[in-house]
């Protein structure tokens, strides 16, 4: 067993576990967006990062990939921890402005606003379901291509392989792909297929849809 | 080919090499770098050969090629030996008057010389300006060797470092030696290398595999040591790596090479084949019972692939990406493997220290880094070219003393060391002295040893602007802060560089860069900020003419600046006219010419084309 401090609390979990689960296991809420429980760790997003005291200094770490160690001191919500998770959650809103997941997390933040260029990918490039295929359906349908800002997600020669299952796996975990809830489905201020009743905070038209912002879909700006 | 079985055969040859060489024999030496290889040195070294066998002077002058001396602007170099008669920028042509002058009749081909600002002539390589002040201990041995001979290293003393190692020493004295050395490593981050041969060493390995891998990606922009040192003095690098493996006890090394270096991944092949056949590479090294081999493995050329663990996926065949250390690669490396990553520069200073000793080596330099360093000196400088100098040199040594000052009597401005993600250190820091832990603490850093000079002409933002985008274009694009955030300043930069500036960009500049520093996976995002913020650190003034004003004061911003023509200077010849792609200038001969705004594009060709500096850019 480890040993470590989390936000002042003391916990001891077993060796090879990972500081994020580590917390959620605690009951504090880190958010993450290419962790998956099933999945390996990753890495990418960098959403979940915390800080990890060195005596008088601190380190930022992506919590999901960062193994707990003896005597570890991990403060998970500092003021320099939200305010690079609000500028990354900033850079992914400004990457894909109408994915509902990351429209919840900025609310959440309280970032209601994007200065940078909006240039929609649809895509975060998290990688969660390159991993799905590959881990869970042993396939090797979809990978990444490219390098820097040309990166993305495809398949081999842009056909569906002979790999692909169809399983829709990677469809299903993925947090952008999905379409933006559209005002004319609310029922009550809630939208009938995601339920997501998560408390938004800070927008300032808020009208409790449950959505982040707005009302005329997900858009933040 | 005979195989050497022990450390006295090895000595054996040495002095029998040794014996059968005469050092009063001339010598012409034509360096065959890279860079020479652009000058036609290939052609000199043709007419060398041709022009001593006609003359039937074949056997009593020799002629070798050697590695890089530093000085490549001007190549070809060739140097004549007894007497070290060095003569720059030789042309084939050049030839025959030098073999009838210099070899026959033992006078100088003066115009060949180099000659100082006082028009002084100076015959020897060593009394040059540009190789005075430096301190040559690990390039040194480049000019005199031949690469693809074993015998030219055998002859200034190769192998002997590992002999030692080998037949006396321990594996953890040899690794105690190199700690003392102080020897940090070169590839950039300045790490111990006695440590991590010692963490390597200890790190527990099923069946007890580890590796040693040598990077040889080098790719930074302008810098070309490490492809200096591996086609000039390939078997120095072996050696370094095969006393390495002894110490942490691997069998297997490879030397990572990008595919643009074709000459290093030959002279290297030539290098390990020439070692294998001498029984100092591969099974019983040096009769000890010892085996060790390297594998040449060639990369696509992609910078990210320089970083340890994205150089290790793609050694494993795999997307070059990083992943995080927090899982050191000496314990998890190649193949989750115990793996040793060393850089070339590295691994050539290893033979130096085994050989002269730890308290020899770490008398060179500073504190907390000890012996000399090889920069790549290039930019607004009289001389470019690779320049080995000791650690805690200043800045001022290095950019006056050995490269000459600025050309053009312009001023010196700033001087960015580091590599693409290094920062820029101003001229009010030029007696800076530079080691590792001061061009960090100036918001700049070591990286691999580029040094690109600028001079008054130069804007900071545009120069800022260059060099993330060399960076958005070689991220891995990975993790966020780093694909999207470098891609964000990118578009922030351009547009302060095109007037659309707006006040809050600077700052918004500055959060971004702190978040990309603090929060991104591997060093190319956390460092590539450091061009962004350090010059706003030392030249805010400029960003905010560019945000303000809408001015760039160095008049380099395209669309802030325009070219007009001076009614006083203008004498009408129309030189302009035609240097004009826009075809924006018209004028009537000998009366005053004007630039037309609608089409000028500001490319400033007329300024160029001017003789009489009546271009004006404001
Ligand atoms: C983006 C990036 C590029 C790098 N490129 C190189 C390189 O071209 N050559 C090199 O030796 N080290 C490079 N490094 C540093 C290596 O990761 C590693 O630290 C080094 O090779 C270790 O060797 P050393 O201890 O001898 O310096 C790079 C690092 C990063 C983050
Ligand atoms: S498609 Fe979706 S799951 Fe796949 S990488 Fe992009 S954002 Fe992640
Ligand atoms: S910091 Fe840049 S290069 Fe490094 S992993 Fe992230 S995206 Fe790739
Ligand atoms: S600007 Fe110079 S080149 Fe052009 S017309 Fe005038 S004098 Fe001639
Ligand atoms: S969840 Fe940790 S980096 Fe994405
Ligand atoms: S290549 Fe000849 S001096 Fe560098």
């Amino acid at each position: 067993m480890v040993e470590l401090t989390i936000d002042g609390i003391k916990t001891s979990v077993p060796e090879g576990t990972t500081v994020l689960e580590a917390a959620r296991e605690m009951g504090i809420i880190i958010p993450a967006l290419c962790y998956h429980p099933g999945l390996t760790p990753y890495g990418a997003c960098r959403v979940c990062i915390v800080e990890v005291v060195k005596g008088s200094q601190s380190l930022l770490e992506a919590s999901c990939t960062l193994p707990v160690a003896q005597g570890q001191t991990i403060i998970t919500s500092s003021a320099k921890v939200s305010q690079a998770r609000k500028v990354i959650i900033e850079l992914l809103l400004a990457a894909c402005p109408n994915s509902k997941t990351l429209q919840d997390l900025a609310a959440s933040m309280g970032v209601n606003r994007v200065r940078f260029k909006i240039k929609d990918k649809n895509c975060i490039l998290c990688g969660l379901c390159v991993r799905y295929c590959k881990e869970q359906m042993q396939s090797g349908g979809i990978g990444f291509v490219g390098r820097g800002t040309s990166r993305r997600v495809a398949t081999a020669f842009g056909e569906t392989p002979e790999e692909c299952r169809n399983c829709n796996g990677c469809e299903w975990i993925c947090p952008v792909c999905e379409r933006a809830c559209m005002a004319g489905s609310l029922t009550d201020g809630v939208c009938g297929r995601c339920l997501n009743l998560a408390p938004v905070e800070t927008c300032p038209v808020c009208t409790h849809c449950s959505e982040a912002v707005g009302s005329s879909g997900h858009r933040v700006y | 080919m005979k195989r050497l079985r022990s450390a006295t055969e090895l000595e054996g040859f040495r002095q029998e090499i040794l014996a059968a060489r005469d050092p009063n024999k001339p010598c012409v030496t034509i360096c065959s770098g890279t860079g020479c290889h652009a000058y036609s040195c290939e052609r000199v070294s043709q007419a060398f050969t041709k022009e001593l066998k006609s003359r039937g002077l074949q056997g009593e002058v020799d002629v070798r090629r050697t590695g890089c001396h530093g000085y490549c602007e001007r190549g070809t170099i060739v140097v004549i030996f007894p007497e070290e008669i060095c003569y720059l920028r030789v042309q084939p042509e050049d030839v025959p008057e030098i073999i009838a002058t210099t070899l026959i009749e033992k006078k100088l081909v003066d115009r060949l010389l180099y000659q100082d600002e006082e028009g002084q002539k100076i015959v020897h390589e060593g009394e040059i300006p540009f190789y005075k002040h430096q301190e040559r201990t690990v390039f040194g041995s480049n000019r005199f060797i031949d690469p693809r001979s074993i015998e030219d290293y055998l002859a200034v003393g190769g192998y002997s470092a590992l002999a030692k190692a080998l037949c006396s020493m321990q594996p953890e004295e040899i690794i105690g030696e190199i700690k003392r050395s102080g020897l940090r490593g070169r590839g950039g981050g300045g790490f111990p290398t006695g440590m991590k041969w010692e963490s390597c060493r200890n790190a527990p390995s099923p069946a007890g595999v580890r590796y040693i891998i040598c990077n040889a990606d080098e790719g930074d922009p302008g810098a070309y040591m490490d492809r200096s040192l591996l086609e000039g003095n390939p078997h120095s690098i072996i050696e370094g790596m095969i006393i390495g493996a002894c110490a942490i006890e691997s069998h297997h090394g490879y030397v990572y090479v990008r595919h643009e270096y074709p000459l290093a991944v030959e002279n290297l092949g030539i290098a390990l084949e020439q070692a294998r056949e001498y029984g100092l590479l591969g099974e019983d090294i040096l009769g000890s019972g010892f085996d060790f081999d390297i594998k040449i493995s060639r990369g696509g050329g992609a910078f990210i692939c320089g970083e340890s663990t994205a150089l290790m996926a793609s050694l494993e065949g795999r997307i070059g990406e990083p992943r995080a250390k927090h899982i050191h690669t000496v314990i998890n490396g190649l193949h989750g493997r115990p793996t040793n990553l060393n850089n070339v520069e590295t691994w050539a200073n290893v033979p130096l220290i085994i050989n002269h000793g730890a308290d020899w080596y770490s008398q060179i330099g500073t504190a907390n880094s000890k012996g000399t360093k090889i920069f790549s000196l290039v930019g607004r400088i009289n001389n470019t070219g690779l320049v080995e100098v000791p650690m805690g040199i200043t800045l001022r040594e290095i950019i006056f003393d050995i490269g000459g000052g600025i050309p053009e009597g312009r001023k010196f401005k700033a001087v960015q060391t580091g590599g693409p993600s290094g920062g820029c250190i101003p001229e009010s820091l030029v007696d800076l002295p530079v080691d590792f832990d001061r061009l960090v603490e100036a918001g700049s850093m070591m990286g691999s040893g580029g040094m690109i000079v600028m001079d008054e002409t130069t804007c900071m933002v545009d120069l800022a602007k260059y060099f993330v985008k060399f960076l958005t274009e070689e991220s891995c694009g990975k993790c966020v802060p780093c694909r999207e955030g470098l891609d964000r300043m990118l578009d922030i930069l351009t547009d302060i560089t095109e007037g659309q500036g707006k006040p809050s960009d600077i700052e918004l500049l500055e959060e971004l860069g702190d978040v990309i520093r603090g929060t991104s996976l591997c060093a190319l995002g956390s460092t590539a900020p450091n061009p962004v913020l350090s010059t706003i650190k030392y030249f805010r003034d400029e960003y905010e003419a560019h945000v303000n004003e809408k001015r760039c004061p160095a008049g380099v911003c395209k669309a802030l600046i325009t070219f007009s023509i001076d009614e006083e200077k203008c004498t009408g010849c129309g030189v302009c006219i035609k240097s004009c792609p826009q075809m924006a200038i018209s004028g009537e001969k000998k009366k005053l010419h004007t630039i037309d705004q609608e089409k000028c594009i500001a490319c400033g060709l007329c300024r160029d084309a001017c003789k009489f500096e009546a271009v004006i850019v404001s």
